[in-house]
């Protein structure tokens, strides 16, 4: 355990990560192996996943992991490498809900999980999804289909932005222009939705806690 | 003054109602029927399982299957055997009346009172709008311990023959559940399989497609019944199973059909059932002893809650979504006995079971108590402890990306933290769905079609439909809102076919346009047979729209190939009487069609002459089209202009003569069905077939 930089150190601001240690070393583990036991990881080290390249959304997956806002650095770009405690910063995102928690840690909660999100589908990082950024999305989402229309994917991007639209601002008049969806219109279309119960991996269950303050 | 039908729950009332007639029959004189147990497991209960399993709500219920078998399986064991070794306790204390009363005999009767009825379940939580996970939570766990009452019911009884019981006659009864259950599912699946390849080949007939569906769900049903295995399991399996290729193949009208059908029979099973067992009470011999009744009441509800308890504390330790104190009381409280656990004991022969008298009297008793009281109470219950209640969220076309989104996320996370979880699992079984199981199942390019796009064709269908409808009737939707294409891209010229967008004198012309039509079309319908079925017109203009677009795109390419060749106008009666009864603004066919190709016919495929007849008369209506389907910005205005769409009876209308042929391609055409298949230089029909 003693390899320097490779474990969160006490004193960190991993405020809401809420593993036991057989996880860390778990996901240690794992990132040991994706770096090749090099200390940081690099986006080539993804490539190394096999059931990763089946995935539609495989390019913007991985660049969450080197987006600069998830990082929680405070800065804005991409990284060209993380560490270890990154890693399981961005790991952080997936854990599931825990019983104690009071409203206020529920609503943080579930803000973090969404503002995740939202930093996926906004590509250009300008706080808003344009209608560009959705048609990428679904063009990314329908990618599995080689034989597809770009046409479909566009309708139904098209489409789903005119209903964001229609739930965040209402009724528009015909010289109105809706930018795009910003943050507070995201939670909006999401209200429906608990991500909270659904936005989790499993084996990031808790049964004791190890809080990192 | 609450009415009464917002306190006493249907079933409740249906009971009531079968006393009186039973009393009725019994006053007059006659010998009221009672619900004989053939009947009801031939007859009544298929309908009611059939319509769960085909509509069961699939993502919650796989989330939710673990902690569902663990209720179902070992709740009822518990349950059974509790209560059953408690009434033989009960019995050897109870004095000489009860002392007869074997162990055996006793299991039995736990047995057969110890599962949760899926009908009385359904009759109940269907009227209280509980939130999704306890409704599939209850009604998942009385649709899977079937197959453990199934098991108990038949063991105990042979078992009850037998002078003595071997350890080796237990354990193969415990290894009989593996193959009831498995066995039973395994049934389904085969039936659901060959019902989803049969649909396959519908497209020609298309009015027998429903019957598919009824007719291959029920015969797994009776094979496994056949066999002893669990016939409510192959029944689920066989609807689950044969559900998303089913729906894939089949037309839309179809599929209304199947859905008004199965909620019919259901409706029309459950009534009957409830009613049979009020005249049942009123029917039959009761031998009514205190201790026991009371007895097996109350241990019954003790059962159940102790039963929850253990296995909610056990359960929480591996569920994410905790199940709280709240939930494990409605849990419990949802138990409800019905009308399988009364023809289980009906079924009980006089000769081995002496007491089937009081046992038919406490079951009734039970049920009775479930069903009227904890049925009443239950409503109250969830408002006073503000239990969570059903969401009626639309579902739309952001929700539908976003739950895609969020699964090949997680997918992905576990496949970076080389965890195989629930996720992966999941994608792997999707992927070999879509690439093996998919095209052997569903017709055509449907196949290949991925699930956003079905989805947003649906909606968008659904949409239009809707629009139309309430264009009838002069209305305005509220739900189509001002948004435009306009207002997210300004800069774009509005060319994409989009959700409806109208603005209000051409949403004007439009109602107008589409009353006149509407009304002909009514009249029109009055009188048909069989075999010269409607095509619906909505539909039929529908796919005919989306057809042509495609085909349009093809021609375009395909330009260069072929000679053009100006097309032969064939006018036959049909198309002529739709042309001069409907209103002529919808009928001018366009002369000039520069802009789209008109014809790709190569002389020297070989082809009847027939067919060529098809062939000219589908440009004769493109050449109708407007302009091209870019050009156009207002959705449903598109659809109107098309010569053939409301007006018309037949929308392909072959020849002039009217050969049996013809009248045979008439009723194949009535329901083309999603999507005809965009063949090139193919006709539509393959003739003589």
């Amino acid at each position: 355990r003693g390899v320097p930089g490779a474990f969160p150190a006490p004193g960190t601001s991993l405020l809401s990560l809420a593993v036991t240690s057989e996880q860390i070393e778990h996901l240690h583990r794992r990132f040991k192996q994706l770096s090749q036991d090099q200390l940081t990881i690099r986006k080539e080290n993804f490539d190394s996943i096999p059931d990763l390249e089946f995935n539609p959304i495989r390019g913007k997956i991985v660049h969450a992991f080197f987006d600069k806002r998830n990082l929680r650095q405070g800065s804005d770009g991409l990284a060209d490498e993380i560490n270890f405690e990154d890693f399981l910063t961005i790991m952080s995102y997936f854990r599931p809900i825990e019983m104690n928690m009071d409203e206020e840690q529920l609503d943080r909660f579930r803000k973090e999980k969404l503002k995740f999100l939202f930093h996926m589908y906004d590509s250009d990082h300008d706080g808003k999804i344009t209608l560009q950024e959705y048609r990428n999305v679904v063009e990314e989402l329908l990618s599995g289909n080689p034989h597809l229309e770009k046409e479909s994917a566009r309708s139904i991007a098209d489409g789903a932005m005119m209903e964001a639209a229609s739930i965040c601002v209402g009724q528009m008049g015909p010289d109105q222009v809706y930018e795009g969806i910003t943050f507070e219109d995201f939670l909006k279309m999401w209200q429906g939705i608990d991500i909270e119960t659904k936005m989790h991996v499993r084996f990031l269950n808790v049964d004791t806690i190890a809080h990192c303050y | 003054i609450p009415s009464v039908s917002s306190i006493v729950p249907e079933s409740c009332l249906l009971i009531v109602v079968g006393l009186l007639v039973g009393g009725l029959i019994k006053g007059v004189g006659e010998k009221p029927p009672i619900l004989k147990s053939d009947i009801f497991f031939l007859f009544l209960l298929p309908p009611i399982i059939l319509d769960a399993g085909y509509f069961l709500p699939l993502r919650q219920f796989t989330e939710n299957l673990g902690t569902i078998l663990i209720f179902a399986v070992v709740g009822t064991l518990w349950n059974a055997f509790f209560l059953g070794g408690l009434m033989y306790a009960v019995c050897q204390l109870g004095g000489p009346g009860l002392n007869h009363i074997g162990l055996l005999a006793n299991l039995l009767f736990g047995s057969i009172i110890s599962a949760v009825d899926p009908v009385a379940v359904l009759a109940v939580f269907e009227e209280i709008h509980i939130n999704e996970l306890l409704h599939i939570l209850v009604f998942g766990e009385s649709l899977l311990n079937d197959a453990v009452t199934v098991v108990l019911y038949h063991l105990f009884e042979e078992f009850a023959n037998f002078e003595q019981v071997t350890i080796l006659d237990i354990i193969l009864g415990f290894l009989s559940f593996f193959v009831v259950s498995l066995g039973g599912v395994l049934v389904g699946v085969i039936y659901g399989l060959i019902a989803a390849f049969t649909s396959r080949f519908t497209s020609h007939i298309r009015v027998i497609e429903p019957l598919f569906v009824f007719l291959y769900s029920y015969m797994a049903y009776l094979s496994a019944e056949l066999f002893h295995l669990s016939g409510i399991m192959a029944l689920i399996a066989a609807g689950v199973v044969m559900r998303p290729y089913v729906e894939a193949n089949i037309s839309h009208k179809s599929h209304t059909t199947i859905k008004y059908f199965l909620k019919m029979w259901s409706s029309v099973s459950e009534t009957l059932i409830f009613i049979f067992l009020g005249v049942s009470t009123v029917a039959g011999h009761h031998y009514w002893n205190w201790t026991f009744v009371i007895s097996t009441l109350f241990f019954c509800l003790v059962a159940r809650v102790l039963g929850v308890l253990v296995l909610t504390w056990f359960i929480n330790k591996f569920r994410i979504v905790k199940l709280t104190p709240k939930d494990q009381f409605i849990i419990a409280y949802g138990g409800l006995r019905g009308a399988i656990a009364f023809s289980l004991g009906y079924l009980l022969d006089y000769k081995h079971f002496g007491m089937r008298d009081m046992f038919l009297t406490a079951i009734i008793t039970v049920i009775f108590f479930t069903v009227f009281v904890q049925g009443m109470t239950i409503r109250p219950l969830v408002d006073l402890l503000a239990v969570k209640k059903k969401q009626e969220t639309k579902r739309s076309i952001n929700e539908e990306i976003h739950t895609q989104f969020l699964d090949h996320l997680l997918t992905g996370i576990e496949d970076i933290c080389g965890h195989y979880g629930h996720h992966h699992w999941k994608d792997k079984l999707n992927r070999f769905n879509k690439k093996y199981v998919k095209k052997c199942l569903i017709a055509g390019e449907r196949s290949k079609e991925p699930q956003l796009i079905a989805f947003y064709h649906k909606m968008e269908m659904k949409q239009a439909i809707e629009l139309v409808e309430s264009g009838g009737i002069g209305k305005i939707p509220s739900a189509v809102s001002t948004v435009s294409i306009q207002n997210i891209n300004p800069k774009s010229v509005p060319l994409e076919r989009v959700l409806p967008a109208l603005s209000k004198d051409k949403e004007e012309e439009i109602r107008k346009i589409l009353r006149t039509n509407l009304q002909k079309t009514r009249q029109r319908l009055r009188s048909y047979n069989r075999h010269t079925l409607v095509a619906d017109p909505y539909e039929e203009a529908w796919n005919q729209m989306l057809l042509r677009r495609q085909k349009a795109r093809q021609l375009e390419q395909k330009m260069n190939n072929y000679l053009t060749v100006p097309v032969h106008r064939l006018d036959s009666p049909t198309m002529s009487r739709a042309r001069i009864g409907s209103d002529p603004l919808a009928y001018e066919p366009k002369e000039d069609s520069e802009n789209l190709p008109i014809i790709t016919i190569d002389p020297a495929s070989p082809q009847s002459p027939e067919s060529v007849d098809l062939m000219s008369e589908e440009p004769k209506g493109c050449s109708g089209l407007p302009p091209s389907p870019e050009e156009d910005e207002e959705g449903l205005v598109m659809r109107v202009k098309e010569p053939s769409s409301p007006g018309t009876d037949d929308v392909f209308t072959p020849g002039t003569s009217d050969s049996p042929s013809n009248q045979r391609m008439l009723r194949c055409l009535s329901d083309p069905g999603p999507r005809p298949e965009p063949e090139e230089g193919e006709p539509f029909i393959h003739k003589g077939q």
